[in-house]
């Protein structure tokens, strides 16, 4: 069984709990604006040019943004940060792009974790058939849901995609009993204005006590470079997008207020 | 912190480092009189040690607690013209040198000019060592293949244990008289040289005894022109204390602070031993004292906290010794290496942290002094409290306290055949040097550059800066058709200058139990009484000497450059590679980038790279582990640095993992700078494949920046990134949060700086991978939070 990724992360930190490895899988169905990770948005392999400075000189070097994978390629990885997953209670975080866009290999995956006694979380955008959340849930340990815009109508215009799948999948998902933790991305002028933040807060109000956590993600422009690396015209919110520390700090009394746990960045 | 603590502390920041001649004027007056004429030498040392005590200037800086200056001021640093006289031309350099400078005033000049230099000139015992030190040695020195710690201080590395807790002087002397009223002058030869010894060791307690009565007659005089009525009663108490130890075992928490550092003082007055000296286990010390005392209500925490604070600031007011040419490149600080250990587990092997712990910490937290240095033991058995509240300190980023492994430091001791209650209350000194407190001998003899013998292996035995052959002639380059060849030819050239280095240590050792012996420390260290023997002549009941090895990871990514690029893929020839090194890449920029960018790195948890570790290891392992020296003492091996990869890197060439010429070498066991791209976890991983419990010590460097320890999950997962390494015996780590001077030379050299994570907006990444705006914009927000 294989599948494709763009990365794999060891010593993440900010993907769930412990000390995590994420395992990025290459492809999206959005197009959130604010995307720091566009090299995730085709499935497939695709090659770009990675500059490298040493002393003066400039190397240009082709580079295949995306692999193919086995599980035992993946597995024999793992294995290695067991140790150190075991000693801070981490885990093993399915990130992306869409991790649910390759959902054979993903159930395939966490089925070999689960086996293999690691712990495991689904970083998801919700944008995904029922189905497959219904396979992958048995062997998920942890669901890390994002939500962006409440809005069907803006949440379409930022993302690509009409909020309803998400929200529906949401609602369904906070019934099955799983841990759950939300995600927000914190983009000043996009989701994290009054209007989105209230519809947000009312949405999530009858799961506050079921909810683990709910993540503020404050929007950073790390991604821009990689636009141009990969030759996609980048539409990024400018530097007003990036909310200051006192936005963030109001925010987070916002959703503390109403009784969940949250944290900034996870 | 008391506003009397906040001064004393400004004063001691303040001072300016001095060399006073005072010490080295009375040690001279002393042998140029004869005062000690036909006296044993052990005698003879012990009557110079009283003359120091009896004449030097007694200084107590207003204010203070806890009293005692080596020399007449805070930072006025004396001299030991004995191990090594310097000349007019040092004391310019100390003067006028940019970094770690010592100010040398005229009066001082004049009295190395007409008194000092005179009489030692060519009698100093490195005079001695460099006339018995063979060709073969000074070749080797000179190209940079070792140093030599004995050059300019005497050996010492070793850190007072329990005893003094116990016992005062006036019972250490009895102990001495009813050893001498024992020795056996019809069945044992070596009875006589014994009683000289105990002889030295008498008159050296007893020195110290009435050094301390000087401070009290001082203190009787200065409470009686005291005004403040607060002050006055303290300066009688001190008196009072100063009168009871060491002459006695101390009764109160401010009598142990106080006899320790008479004991401090008497070890770093006696001669100049490396890492000054140590009281250890300080928090397993004190915390009788403490209990006893809270119990009684004799004692606030506020009081303790405000003696220990005063008792920090003793440390700090005592820079190193001045060093001079190669010992000042291999350890280029003021820091003296007193590093005061927290934590562990007690002689029983139960949790060793209690209340006292988190004092000490407070204390490191609030003081933030270069001395002591501090670290933390750390057992599986100690709570997670105890090692987050260590981390918190780590953040604020003075790079302390380092952390250690208790389980591997006793797995270390023991497998080196120590009592496991001794190796219990043992642990780590210097930098990151594995010891039995109180019955250790563990002598660092000096730096051994690795990498520089692959250089000379790549040579045949010839050293292209000194244009010499100091070498063995293993083979030119062109004959060797494997990989195995080559690495055998680098084993038999660490063979060689490990057996020039062990011998050379030999002799320095020999002259040092000859002329040297340290009675005054041999009253400290068990068993020197009971066996009527000194410290220096193998008196402990351990004796050790280590040969530092440098630049383990250099060496181990320049094997695997060539391994892979010459004999697997068959890139290039080895011919060709040194082509390249000898130009220093000049013309060869490309092979450079390739070295760099394209070849395995140690530190990644790459079996590929990580192989060639194992055998460094192995090699230099069996170079010198095992050799005996005169003392009685074993070779070991450790793996740390002080300075000294610098000055190992500047005697070298350009090396095959792309170093330029003249740039440092890796520190410690940490990847070569940059070279560990993975993460903190396959660096732990990488270098958890060195035999960590065959070594007295390694050291692990890690970078982060200060907003990666932003809140408590943060630190949490830090711990147990730390408890991840020990978990795999692991010895030591500390974490070196970043300075906005680092990032910007991370921007100039990005390839020095691929393993530099740094917290950006909920998401920590790689230094290297952000936009420049974005680097801009945390070096900006690094500037700000660190002090």
């Amino acid at each position: 069984m294989q599948g494709t990724i763009f990365d794999f992360k060891r010593f993440a930190v900010h993907d769930g709990p412990g000390i995590r490895t994420t395992v990025f899988l290459k492809g999206c169905p959005l197009r959130c604006l604010w995307c720091h990770n566009p090299e995730s948005w085709k499935p497939e392999p695709e090659s770009a040019e990675r500059e490298i400075r040493l002393d003066d000189r400039l190397y240009r070097e082709k580079e295949i943004i995306g692999r193919k994978v086995t599980v035992n390629d993946l597995m024999k990885e793992l294995e290695k940060e067991r140790l150190v997953m075991e000693e801070s209670q981490g885990g093993v975080t399915f990130s992306g792009g869409e991790p649910l866009m390759q959902p054979r290999f993903l159930l395939e995956m966490l089925k070999a974790c689960q086996e293999n006694a690691f712990h495991t979380a689904v970083d998801t955008s919700g944008f995904a058939l029922q189905e497959d959340l219904l396979r992958i849930m048995p062997f998920t340990s942890l669901f890390l849901f994002d939500l962006k815009m409440m809005d069907m109508r803006k949440h379409e215009q930022f993302t690509g995609a009409d909020n309803q799948l998400i929200l529906d999948n949401f609602r369904w998902l906070m019934q099955q009993g799983k841990p759950v933790r939300v995600r927000i991305p914190v983009v000043a002028g996009y989701t994290a204005t009054r209007d989105n933040l209230t519809a947000t807060l009312e949405f999530l109000t009858p799961y506050a006590e079921n909810l683990e956590q709910v993540d503020l993600l404050p929007y950073h422009r790390i991604g821009m470079h990689k636009y141009d690396k990969l030759g996609i015209c980048c539409e990024m919110p400018g530097e007003s997008g990036k909310p200051d520390s006192q936005e963030m700090d109001e925010i987070y009394s916002l959703f503390n207020s109403n009784g969940h746990k949250v944290t900034i960045g996870g | 912190m008391t506003p009397r603590i906040q001064k004393l502390r400004e004063e001691s920041l303040n001072a300016e480092p001095r060399i006073s001649a005072e010490r080295a004027l009375l040690v001279t007056e002393f042998y140029k009189n004869h005062l000690a004429f036909g006296d044993s030498v052990p005698v003879q040392r012990a009557k110079a040690f009283r003359h120091i005590l009896e004449n030097k200037s007694i200084c107590i800086n207003d204010g203070e607690l806890i009293v005692g200056e080596r020399g007449p001021a805070p930072k006025a640093t004396p001299t030991y013209p004995e191990i090594n006289v310097h000349s007019l031309q040092d004391l310019d350099i100390l003067n006028s040198r940019e970094k770690v400078w010592f100010r040398v005033d005229e009066a001082t000049r004049e009295a190395y000019r007409e008194v000092i230099i005179p009489f030692w000139k060519g009698r100093s015992n490195r005079d001695r060592m460099m006339e018995a030190l063979p060709k073969d040695w000074h070749d080797a020195y000179r190209a940079g293949i070792f140093t030599e710690f004995m050059e300019q201080r005497a050996p010492g590395h070793t850190v007072a244990g329990g005893k003094i807790y116990r016992k005062g002087m006036s019972e250490i002397i009895s102990d001495i008289e009813a050893v001498i009223s024992k020795l056996d002058f019809m069945g044992d030869p070596l009875a006589f040289p014994r009683l000289q010894e105990l002889l030295g060791m008498k008159i050296a307690a007893e020195a110290i005894i009435s050094y301390a009565e000087r401070h009290a007659v001082i203190l009787d005089e200065l409470a009686s022109s005291e005004k403040d009525e607060q002050r006055k009663k303290e300066l009688e108490g001190m008196a009072q204390v100063c009168r009871n130890v060491p002459a006695n075992a101390p009764q109160t928490f401010h009598e142990a602070l106080q006899y320790y550092w008479f004991v401090h003082l008497g070890v770093v007055t006696e001669l100049n031993p490396w890492d000054s000296f140590n009281p250890g286990r300080l928090d397993q010390h004190l915390m009788p004292f403490y209990r006893m005392e809270t119990d009684a209500g004799s004692l606030t925490k506020e009081d303790a906290v405000e003696l220990l604070q005063s008792f920090w600031i003793k440390f700090n007011n005592h820079p190193a010794p001045p060093k001079v040419g190669v010992t000042a490149l291999e350890s280029n600080t003021y820091t003296d290496f007193a590093l005061i250990n927290i934590g562990g587990v007690k002689e029983d092997g139960s949790d060793a942290v209690n209340e006292m712990s988190y004092i000490l910490l407070d204390v490191i937290e609030e003081m933030r002094l270069l001395q002591p240095s501090s670290m933390v033991q750390l057992s599986k058995k100690n709570p997670d409290r105890f090692i987050e509240r260590a981390v918190r300190i780590v953040k604020t980023g003075f790079g302390q306290p380092s952390i250690f492994n208790t389980d591997a430091i006793i797995q270390e001791l023991t497998r080196q055949g120590k009592d496991i209650a001794d190796a219990r209350n043992g642990g780590a000194s210097g930098c990151v040097e594995s010891g039995a407190f109180g019955t250790e001998s563990y002598i660092l003899t000096g730096y051994f550059n690795l990498p520089k013998i692959l250089e000379i292996t790549l040579h045949n035995g010839y050293d292209p800066r000194t244009d010499k052959i100091i070498g063995l002639q293993t083979g030119q380059i062109e004959d060797f058709d494997t990989y195995y060849q080559l690495l055998d030819a680098f084993r038999k050239q660490v063979n060689h200058f490990a057996g020039i280095k062990v011998k050379g240590s030999n002799i320095i050792e020999s002259i040092f139990m000859e002329h040297i012996p340290t009675p005054f420390l041999s009253l400290i260290i068990d068993d020197c009484v009971s066996r009527g023997t000194d410290y220096s002549c193998g008196g402990a009941r351990y004796n050790t000497n280590y040969v530092q090895g440098v630049g383990v990871g250099t060496v181990t990514d320049s094997l695997t450059a060539i391994r892979k690029i010459v004999f697997d893929d068959g890139l290039t020839t080895l011919t060709q590679l040194l082509l390249a090194l000898e130009a220093d890449f000049e013309g060869h920029e490309d092979l450079r980038y390739r070295l760099i960018y394209h070849t395995p790195k140690y530190g990644n948890d790459d079996p590929e790279a990580d192989e060639q570790l194992s055998d460094v290891f192995e090699i230099y392992y069996d170079a010198v582990n095992g050799r005996t020296s005169p003392r009685g003492a074993t070779y070991r091996i450790n793996l740390l640095p002080t300075t000294c990869h610098i000055y190992f890197g500047s005697v070298m060439q350009a090396s095959a993992d792309g170093r330029k010429a003249g740039k440092p070498v890796s520190e410690g066991i940490s990847p070569v700078q940059g070279a560990d791209s993975h993460g903190p976890t396959a660096v732990i991983k990488s270098a958890a494949k060195i035999d960590h419990l065959r070594t007295g010590g390694t050291l692990l460097n890690q970078k982060f920046s200060p907003s990666f320890f932003e809140n408590e999950e943060a630190i949490r997962k830090v711990a147990s990134l730390v408890r991840s390494y020990f978990r795999m015996d692991g010895h030591h780590i500390q974490f070196n949060v970043v300075s906005a001077d680092m990032l910007r030379d991370a921007q100039k050299h990005p390839e020095n700086y691929r393993d530099l994570i740094v917290r950006v907006a909920g998401y920590s990444d790689y230094f290297n991978d952000l936009g420049e705006d974005l680097q801009e914009e945390i070096i900006r927000r690094t500037e700000h939070e660190s002090f």
